[in-house]
């Protein structure tokens, strides 16, 4: 939470980042995306110094803001690396460019004599630095083009000459720690929760205590701050732990009607499949035939030609379980301008769902970081909170934190989903057509996206309400949702692939990281190992006798190496893909032991991300995605009965602990030549299907729906 | 008023002794480092030192700390120095959003000062009252054991 510099010189601003060059030498660096705790903004001023040739050390990275800087729409997909790297590399060249033609201006030599590196530009034995440049440019008549100047300026006087990229990365592909750990260990403040404006009061929401409640009562309460519109109720004081204190006086002063809305929690696979739908055609049946893997007689060799294997698989709804409840400050000026500090992740769009309800386009939306969201949580609700409370707050800035039972049962989850899935085989048992359905809630809901609506909560329980369709899903080309790996990573010859969107729901539901890619990859590959044993096949040469895609055979055969696969190690499963068929490739062997619970041993894990950025950067966020998604597979669970959530705290919404994590081993694939891909979201549906193939080697018996629990176990055991 | 020992320095602070210590840390004495995160003590982020137990500030009241030693994240080194689990958290990057390291931070300097070479067995069971969601369950064990080495 530091104060923003001033930059001396602008120089760049283009749709990749605004950057500025300041008399003091520092770079400062604005992109779109945004720090949720995956280390993007690190990565990205590694690609940021090197395409400058400066020094990690002067470049600053500003956090998003809708006043400055790019329209980055969210930090969501795993795409920032991919999407934003090369065109902050492209801004950053120009930047480069103009100051390297600056340099050899005063020189008296083209530009393509002068070097830069690290910070330095050189010709022969005339050095100078982007301080000095900057410096110059101070000078009225001279040099660059000063902040408010055209936002091209940089471009028009940038030639290619000099402007080439870093002939040799120095920052590129080293493991740079990451810059905003040192306070965080040292426990500075850091987070929006440590905001603290003038004047600031603190506001308390009292949400429904079940989708379907409406306030129907309240007993006046005039010594408190209450703000009341519709069914939206909350409180303001002058502290938190008095609006913690007034807070639960507003809930015994409360009166709600509450009615039965959710589903049977125990048949989610009968309520997906119930109601209308949206018919998701992901791959519409294709006619050719598989006739390269018969015998050339035509016959089959066993009689199981044309046998037809089928499964069904299921997950339940997944809460984003943020370790820190959603936090957000809002403050209305005199003028009618709102400002808003949020952990969003995505500042432009959170602006505009914030003006489409309060009627107003004069916001401006702040980058402060949060803990870690993994996808859409409620950081955008709360800052219409924030908003709203601001309203009734005089001009001071109001700062509202959620509850922890808030956070767990208000904020979207991760759809429930259930899949069918069937084969056909030959007489090898070799797949020769495969039919997938998946069933489910779209997968976003996120502000602007479904019908345009704003989605941000609150909006919803006002005297005017905001009525909000169910959550949709991203195109197939934009990833799609429940779709999202439902296409095998396999050769097969025939597919068909559809996806039926569940329009009517009662239960929020939004990005989890990886969407449906968890479980789709879950069941195709649990399948995959379900169809290997009846072919009397090993799992690992199963998958390579169907697939040709090079780079997905090198994770797989590296991944099972390093485990020890076929070596006699018990309790061995494993899980490949292709994160959304396009980024990076990832291999789990899980070992697991089933002792008093299910216990994961090991997760051994072999990843392709193209060039890598940052090393550990990427072993990390494969080690936490991998350990996360242990969780979900092993424990995680939204309860409910027929009114309210009832999963609001971590007893009932239990999530893996320190004696529980698994060790995790990342071998990274190196491809240098390769586009960059994200990181973050690889490892997850993987690591089900390995922990879940694993089971089955170790106790003989397949469990197709998560979460993988003693009881779960317990009851297959039964039914055996 | 009430009498706190915080981070080795008394200070006098004004709120009502039924008041959570985690309010009094964060609110009045501006010492954020310590975090908010259930507010039932059980999720290990706002941890702290008590006599050298750990404890979960949010649900401690004022008056229980009154009188006893509290020591916050700032406070597990002097100055500007860091505490060697700080300093091993950073050598093995440790971190990914880094909310729940101050209580976990807390949990291993409490059990190194109760035994300073602890197994792997021994800084697991520390831990176990400590949530991480990002995952880096493992980088912190192995920060921990190096410690001790």
């Amino acid at each position: 939470m530091e104060a923003e510099p001033r930059a001396a010189v602008s120089v760049g601003a283009g749709p990749g980042a605004a950057v500025s060059v300041g008399a003091d030498g520092v770079i400062s660096v604005r992109v779109g995306k945004v720090e949720l705790g995956q280390g993007v903004l690190t990565a990205l001023a590694q690609i940021a110094a090197d395409a400058l040739g400066a020094d990690l050390g002067q470049v600053r990275m500003l956090p998003a803001r809708t006043g400055a800087g790019p329209d980055e729409g969210f930090t969501s997909g795993s795409m920032s690396i991919a999407r934003s790297g090369p065109a902050l590399r492209a801004e950053c060249a120009r930047v480069r460019a103009a100051c390297t033609a600056e340099a050899a201006r005063h020189w008296g030599v083209s530009p393509g004599q002068v070097t830069v590196r690290r910070g330095e530009f050189r010709h022969g034995d005339r050095t100078t630095t982007y301080a000095d440049l900057a410096q110059a440019a101070e000078a009225p008549a001279e040099g660059l083009p000063t902040e408010g100047a055209p936002a091209n300026g940089g471009r028009a006087r940038a030639p290619d000459a000099g402007a080439r990229a870093s002939e040799v990365p120095v920052f590129v592909g080293v493991s740079v720690p990451r810059l905003d750990l040192p306070g965080k260990v040292a426990g500075r403040p850091r987070f929006i929760h440590d905001l603290r404006l003038p004047g600031q009061l603190y506001g308390r929401v009292l949400r429904p205590p079940s989708p379907g409640a409406r306030l129907t009562g309240l007993t006046p309460l005039p010594d408190l701050r209450v703000v009341r519109d519709g069914s939206f109720l909350g409180v303001l004081a002058e502290t938190e732990p008095e609006a913690d204190r007034a807070l639960a006086r507003l809930r015994e002063a409360a009166e709600w009607d509450e009615r039965d809305t959710l589903p049977d929690e125990h048949d989610l696979h009968t309520f997906l499949r119930t109601g209308p739908h949206e018919t998701i055609p992901v791959r519409t049946p294709t006619n050719a035939q598989p006739t390269s893997d018969r015998p050339k007689d035509g016959r089959p060799e066993s009689g199981r030609e044309g046998e037809v294997h089928a499964a069904t698989y299921g997950r339940p709804f997944i809460a984003h379980a943020s370790i820190a409840p959603s936090c957000a400050a809002a403050r209305w000026n005199t003028d009618g301008s709102l400002e808003v500090w949020s952990h969003t992740q995505g500042v432009h769009p959170l602006r505009r769902a914030l003006a489409q309800i309060l009627g107003t386009e004069r916001i401006e939306v702040r980058h402060v970081e949060g803990a870690g969201c993994y996808g859409h949580n409620a950081a955008d609700d709360v800052a219409l909170d924030a908003a709203l409370l601001a309203r009734e707050a005089g001009g001071r800035p109001v700062h509202v934190r959620w509850s922890r039972r808030d956070e767990l049962t208000w904020a979207p989850f991760g759809s429930a989903m259930s899949v069918d899935v069937a084969a056909s085989v030959d007489a090898k048992g070799m797949v020769r057509s495969w039919r997938y359905d998946v069933w489910s809630q779209g997968h976003t809901s996120r502000p602007g996206y479904a019908g345009g609506v704003p989605g941000l909560l609150a909006a919803a329980h006002l005297e005017q309400p905001w009525t909000y369709p169910a959550a949709v899903d991203p195109s197939l080309g934009s990833g799609s949702g429940m779709a999202r790996n439902a296409v095998p990573i396999y050769d097969f010859p025939a597919m068909e692939i559809t996806g039926h969107r569940v329009l009517e729901t009662p239960i929020r539901s939004s990005a989890l990281r990886s969407l449906g890619a968890f479980m789709n990859v879950f069941a195709i590959e649990s399948f995959m190992d379900e169809l290997a044993l009846a072919a009397g096949r090993d799992p690992l040469a199963y998958r390579l006798a169907h697939l040709s895609d090079p780079r997905a055979r090198e994770v797989l055969t590296r991944a099972a190496r390093a485990a020890g696969w076929g070596g006699g190690e018990p309790g061995l499963g494993l899980g490949v893909a292709r994160y959304k068929g396009s980024g990076a490739y990832c291999a789990v062997v899980a070992q697991v032991a089933a002792e008093h619970d299910v216990r994961v041993r090991r997760l051994t894990i072999a990843v392709d991300v193209g060039q890598v950025v940052n090393p550990d950067g990427v072993r990390n966020q494969i080690e936490g995605g991998a350990t996360q998604a242990a969780s979900w597979t092993l424990k995680e669970r939204v309860r409910f009965d027929r009114r309210r959530i009832t999963s609001g705290d971590w007893e009932s919404y239990p999530i893996l602990r320190f004696p529980e994590a698994p060790e995790v081993t990342v071998e990274l694939v190196e491809h240098p030549g390769t586009p960059s891909v994200g990181a973050g979201e690889a490892a997850q549906g993987p690591v089900a299907a390995a922990i879940a193939n694993a089971l089955t080697t170790t106790l003989g018996l397949r469990l197709r729906d998560l979460p993988l629990t003693r009881d779960a176990v317990v009851a297959a055991i039964q039914r055996e | 008023m009430t009498l706190l020992t915080v981070n080795g320095a008394v200070v006098e602070v004004r709120a009502e002794p039924g008041t959570p210590l985690l309010d009094v840390l964060r609110g009045e004495l501006g010492l954020v480092g310590t975090r908010f995160g259930c507010g039932a003590g059980s999720c290990g982020a706002c941890f702290v030192l008590l006599n050298g137990r750990v404890t979960a500030a949010c649900d401690t009241p004022l008056s229980v700390a009154e009188g006893r030693e509290v020591v916050t994240v700032e406070g597990l080194a002097p100055g500007d120095e860091l505490h060697p689990v700080q300093q091993a958290i950073l050598e093995e990057q440790a971190g990914q959003c880094g909310y729940c390291l101050s209580g976990i931070m807390i949990s291993a300097a409490a059990l190194l000062a109760d035994d300073p070479r602890p197994d792997e067995e021994a800084v697991v069971a520390a831990l176990e009252r400590n949530l991480c969601r990002c995952g880096v369950h493992r980088r912190v064990v192995r920060a921990i054991l190096k410690t001790t080495q």
